[in-house]
């Protein structure tokens, strides 16, 4: 075997690339991983359903990291989907073989070691496979604590599984990774283009504008008689959901980006970006007073009031509105 | 959120007993990784969303067991599928899925069309044309 570690990390595509460019000798936490792949984001997705709810993202979509980390550090990655499942886990196989440690993205529903509470058809998971043993894989699932074993049907219908987001198989691995990097550079390019994400996208519903929107939706549908009492709860139930537990959520991610901008603060020596971090550290903990207030007037512990929730989000935009304007000067 | 305001409400997790990895500001005013046990708020509608899918697998079940619909309904509910994703699954028009989901057209479907929802839903074609006891948890 590979003597590959695992590491636990809040995040499921940051963690995997962090422990992919550590395991090949680029030491990178997971908030760096996360940083430098310009992966904070905030988008409202009508028209993707997730168990029939819009897609609610606060992260860039998957791939993003890996593309993004790769072309900002030089790194080379290879990445391959299939049309055939059975190609797909003999590829798999040979790289394991010729002891490569091999990133996939999967579906969280057909992975036998997630607890039944967590198990919800949502395809854009990743793990990474370091071994086989005895005919199960050996995983180093990043969200968990310690390293899980996965059947070989199993995984092949987690990574084969169909519908929104489907992986198609995906795999990865690294082919070539730098032994350094200029930080600075890099950190420069991803805030750059995160910037572009959160404040100059062309529609209403990503970035900051997308905040506001979520919450003008939610005052509209409070409004609407036939929508507040019963849909209108689990529309909550479902943001705060997207925004907690998946992968690791909204407020999550804010201090995920806000651990980078302090890490890069620390090693460039610049005060902006400390400061930066602490305006975002602090739009993390609107998001999460967002999430109580929701669950409070989801479970009629406080009058349902959207007026309140719209405003409370727009607390949150207003944050990271300030957030991205220092950002700028950077 | 700092070090010591990462939730640790334990009682009520949806994780199975493992914690999850969250960023907290210590009091230097680093962030460092810190487990947490579970939080209410995200364990609430975690819960909301389980017994939905809960309601809606005893209800086909309980149609099932009517005769208004066909045990495939309460399978792909039972494997928290709606009808897009089935038919995604087993690749098949979702028109014809839910046409499946009628309990006489069901009772004729041929082998080979009753082999694809029992691959998509990984269960044994024989489990596909009888119905539990009782809704399976």
């Amino acid at each position: 075997m590979t003597g590959f570690e695992h590491r636990q990390s809040a995040h499921c595509e940051s963690g995997v690339m962090s422990s992919l460019l550590t395991h090949h000798g680029l030491p990178t936490t997971e908030p760096m991983a996360f940083g430098l792949g310009a992966a904070l984001a905030f988008a409202y997705v009508p028209f993707i359903k997730l168990s029939g709810m819009p897609l609610i993202g606060y992260r860039m979509p998957p791939r993003h990291i890996i593309r993004g980390l790769s072309k900002r550090l030089a790194i080379r990655m290879k990445t391959q989907t299939f049309r055939d499942a059975d190609a797909g886990m003999a590829t798999l196989d040979r790289l394991l073989d010729e002891g490569r440690v091999v990133g996939l993205q999967t579906s969280v529903y057909w992975l036998p070691y997630f607890p039944e509470t967590m198990r919800f058809h949502f395809n854009a998971h990743n793990l990474i496979v370091y071994g086989r043993e005895g005919g199960e894989y050996l995983v180093s699932d990043p969200v968990f604590e310690e390293p899980v074993r996965c059947d070989a049907a199993a995984l092949k219908k987690a990574r084969f599984a169909k519908g929104a987001l489907a992986a198609r198989g995906l795999l990865y691995y690294p082919t070539q990774v730098p032994a350094t990097f200029d930080l600075e550079r890099a950190a420069r390019g991803a805030i750059r283009a995160n910037d572009r994400y959160m404040t100059g996208a062309p529609l209403p519903v990503i970035g900051i504008r997308g905040i506001r929107y979520l919450g003008k939706t939610i005052r509209k549908l409070a409004a609407n008689d036939s929508r507040r009492e019963t849909y209108l709860p689990h529309y909550l139930s479902h943001i705060v959901r997207m925004q907690e537990e998946i992968g690791t959520g909204g407020a999550g991610f804010r201090f995920m980006y806000a651990s980078f901008l302090r890490e890069t603060a620390n090693t460039i020596r610049s005060d902006l970006l400390a400061e930066a971090a602490e305006l975002l550290a602090e739009a993390g903990d609107h998001w999460r007073m967002f999430a109580l207030t929701s669950s409070k007037m989801c479970k009629g512990r406080r009058p349902l009031d959207g007026d309140e929730l719209a405003r409370q989000l727009n607390v949150c935009a207003d944050q990271e509105a300030a957030t991205w304007r220092l950002l700028q000067r950077f | 959120m700092r070090e010591d305001e990462v939730p640790q409400d334990a009682d009520n997790s949806t994780y199975g007993g493992s914690r999850k990895l969250l960023y907290a500001q210590s009091g230097d005013g680093n962030f460092v990784g810190v487990k947490s046990a579970g939080w209410d708020v995200e364990a609430e509608a975690t819960r909301m969303a389980l017994e939905l899918l809960e309601r809606q697998c005893e209800q086909s079940w309980d149609r099932a067991t009517r005769g208004v619909s066909a045990p495939l309904e309460y399978y792909m509910a039972y494997r928290r599928m709606d009808v897009a994703l089935l038919a995604q699954t087993a690749g098949m028009a979702r028109w014809r899925v839910r046409r499946h989901l009628r309990p006489r057209v069901f009772a004729k479907l041929p082998q080979r069309i009753l082999a694809r929802y029992a691959q998509a839903l990984e269960l044994p074609v024989e489990q596909l044309r009888t119905l539990p006891e009782a809704p399976l948890t």
